[in-house]
């Protein structure tokens, strides 16, 4: 702990925040692409120090927030079936399928079990031959090393009742498709620590000139995230592009070649629908054909189950940073922390549900009782007064190269 | 706007979330517990006491006035690291009974046997639960036992029923928060929560951490004695953790409370775990615990009176109530933003990033 406790020391965050806002010659629009460090902008209020110098677009970098409804509904299908563990981690327990959320599908007697690794599943896989054990693999390229590792680990000790249901993605071609939408808003992309000490920045670097971005891999603490901004506010002023590593205590440019290895023996890369985005090609990591004895989706014949995304939920737009939670029609009425219509409003670190707390602190009434309708209306006047007019909105092109 | 919002309404394509059972979150002291409450139980009984919402009620009873709390104990393992559900049983009843500003002096227990259940383990039980009784000077009056068929307990669940004498000009009460307001806790937090987890099958590490699990009778009465009505409002932290306890009573009394981060006690190995499990160590239970909320002025005389106190040692001031933004937290971080500690739906759920 004391190694954390030095990336979190208040009177360098304090520092650095005034020498972001003093570098920042106009409003300046970054992505962060992980959930982990939503986490910590949220946590830390971060996101709230810099207003007006530097505004935050929360990326689709949360796991849970991206995976599939149709992946959620095979998972609660699994759920019911009497033969299956399904194993998973916490998160996952609350997001909303159509047929309500893992959770609930324990309380009608689902064997839902929360690990804290794939390897946990495997060892209870072991300790229970009788029972079919599914983990439930979702995740970037942090999660998907491990979750090899239990495949193969699988396969090398014969477990023939333990398998996965992969929901694997992958962040570069979720990066393309934000750089390249039209209206797009992002400035300079903080690229996740934990996905690059995996896989290294190589697949950044032609993005970063196609689109001429700065990229920063930034890691999660709060010095590392202010770092990270401070590095990407510096290039944008300067008119730089290109990738640039902060998290240089974790990051190499090649990764780790033993995790990117043991992925590459196990997953192959298929089409993969995003939550709220939909389908993006290569996105995602499927198991390798001849894993198929491993892979629940073709062990307990799931592909009949499909499922459309709800229409009144905007998550994917969210996601992508083009629509702010508060002017989603559903938000804070439909949609609320205690009843979610998508991921974002899952996680007290998704973006709507930070959008929807912002707006409860500044209502007057805000908690007291009537969560719900409170919030939606005083989320509502937060998302309005928080709005830039188109014309302070700069676009790539405005930018000097 | 509103034509769209309409439009949407009706053509919502998703089902209504289900409602037709009990989930485990009813019973995380989360909004989903208070929901429970609102909705199921308060309906069916009238009566003005009930609706207080505290940790017990204090009652009329011919001339004397008198406090009664009860609390059921479900926890599993039956045995951890620092206590086990006898001295829970006893301690947190005893508790809940001190924080209304009584001094216990009986207690009733009912016990849920499970088929199978090793007498070893029972006369551990029973001897740790003596032990603590003892030791919070209160007797045991009255009991109950009942044995159910093997699978239909978790061992054994235990009810403990607290009756205690009201002290006069002490009247702590969940609503009486004022702005203003020092909010104090007692010692480090979210020990108890931590043991328990680390204690469950599924873990492969080993935490040094041990319940706090303490009779508070003690402090209260240092508090009593050193700032009386200056105390406003007392909490033991349970369930739900300092971040559900400050919720409740900042809706309870409509006042805000900001907490300041960094002075926050949380010893090094619960924070660990909790970065490690992906938790939140505000929302971790406590059993040896309390918050006093007391007058702003008389802070640092409560301050002293808890740290000459064994359980009282590390006592510190995390916050200060304020009129702004009335029913909730809010944590002033290092980084000098702030963040709202809410509560929780249901259970805290680890993260995975």
């Amino acid at each position: 702990m004391k190694h954390l406790t030095e990336y979190r020391d208040s009177a360098l965050s304090r520092a650095l925040v005034r020498r972001i806002r003093d570098r920042v010659t106009r409003l300046r629009v970054l992505m962060e692409i992980c959930g982990g460090q939503t986490h910590t902008l949220i946590r830390q209020g971060i996101d709230e120090v810099l207003a007006g110098s530097v505004e935050m677009i929360h990326g689709p970098g949360c796991p849970v927030c991206v995976t599939p409804l149709e992946q959620i509904d095979r998972a609660l299908h699994l759920a019911a079936d009497p033969r299956v563990i399904l194993a998973s981690f916490g998160d996952m327990l609350r997001v909303p399928g159509t047929g309500g959320d893992l959770l609930q599908s324990r309380a009608r007697g689902g064997d839902v079990r929360v690990v804290y690794s794939p390897l946990d599943a495997l060892a209870l896989a072991r300790r229970t031959p009788d029972r079919e054990v599914v983990f439930f693999a979702v995740g970037f390229e942090t999660t998907a090393p491990a979750n090899a590792m239990a495949v193969w680990r699988a396969r090398e000790l014969g477990v023939p009742n333990f398998s996965l249901l992969v929901s694997q993605v992958t962040v570069p071609p979720a990066l393309r498709l934000i750089l390249e939408a039209p209206g797009n808003r992002v400035e300079a992309i903080l690229a996740a620590g934990h996905v690059c000490a995996v896989m290294g920045w190589e697949e950044y670097e032609p993005l970063a000139e196609e689109f001429r971005v700065p990229m920063v891999v930034t890691g999660f603490e709060p010095l590392d995230l202010l770092e990270g901004i401070f590095m990407a506010v510096e290039a944008l002023e300067g008119g730089r592009w290109g990738v640039e590593n902060q998290y240089v205590r974790s990051v190499r440019r090649e990764g780790t070649p033993v995790a990117r290895d043991l992925m590459e023996r196990v997953f192959q890369r298929v089409d993969r629908a995003w939550r709220g985005i939909g389908t993006i090609p290569g996105s995602g990591l499927g198991l390798r054909p001849e894993l198929a004895a491993f892979d629940a989706e073709v062990k307990f014949g799931l592909a009949g189950i499909v499922a459309s995304e709800p229409a009144e939920c905007r998550a994917g737009e969210v996601l992508r940073g083009r629509l702010k939670p508060p002017q989603c029609p559903a938000f804070g009425s439909s949609c609320t922390p205690d009843h979610p219509l998508g991921a974002p409003m899952v996680s007290s670190e998704g973006a709507c549900a930070a959008y929807f707390n912002a707006g409860r602190r500044k209502g007057e009434d805000g908690a007291a009782g009537a969560v719900g309708e409170a919030g939606g209306e005083h989320g509502l006047q937060t998302g309005a007064s928080d709005l830039k007019g188109p014309g302070t909105r700069p676009g790539r092109k405005e930018r000097a190269p | 706007m509103t034509s769209k919002s309409l439009d949407f309404a009706l053509g919502c394509p998703m089902p209504l979330p289900e409602r037709d059972r009990i989930q485990l979150g009813h019973g995380s002291g989360g909004r989903m517990s208070a929901n429970l409450l609102k909705e199921r139980f308060l309906p069916a009984f009238p009566g003005e006491v009930l609706r207080q919402l505290g940790d017990g009620a204090s009652l009329i009873l011919g001339t004397r006035e008198i406090v009664v709390s009860t609390d059921s104990f479900v926890v599993t393992p039956l045995e951890f690291p620092g206590g086990d559900i006898g001295d829970l049983a006893v301690n947190g009843t005893v508790n809940d009974v001190a924080m209304m500003g009584a001094v216990p002096r009986y207690l009733c227990a009912g016990f849920i046997l499970e088929e199978g259940l090793p007498f070893e383990v029972l006369d551990r039980v029973v001897a740790s639960m003596s032990a603590a009784a003892a030791a919070a000077g209160v007797v045991l009056v009255a009991g109950d036992t009942k044995v159910v068929e093997r699978g239909k307990a978790d061992g054994m669940f235990i009810n403990t029923t607290g009756i205690g004498e009201l002290q006069e000009g002490f009247r702590p009460a969940p609503h009486l928060a004022r702005p203003g307001d020092a909010v104090l806790v007692s010692g480090p937090l979210g020990c108890h929560g931590m043991a328990v987890m680390g204690a469950r099958d599924g873990l492969d590490f080993r935490l040094e951490i041990e319940s706090d699990t303490a009779p508070l009778l003690s402090l209260v009465a240092a508090l009593r004695e050193a700032v009386g009505e200056g105390v406003h409002v007392l909490r033991d932290p349970t369930r739900g953790g300092l971040a559900s306890a400050l919720n409740e009573i900042a809706q309870a009394s409509g006042v805000g409370v900001v907490l300041e981060d960094g002075v926050i006690p949380i010893p090094g190995a619960v924070a660990a775990a909790c970065e490690v499990l992906g938790l939140d160590p505000l929302y971790v239970a406590n059993e040896g615990v309390l918050v006093a909320i007391v007058d702003g002025e008389m802070a640092s005389g409560a301050l002293e009176a808890m740290r000459r106190d064994p359980l009282g040692r590390e006592a510190v001031r995390v916050g200060t109530v304020t009129a702004d933004h009335p029913g909730l937290v809010v944590l002033r971080t290092g980084v000098g933003g702030t963040r709202i500690v809410d509560l929780l739906p249901g259970d805290q759920l680890p993260r995975i990033c």
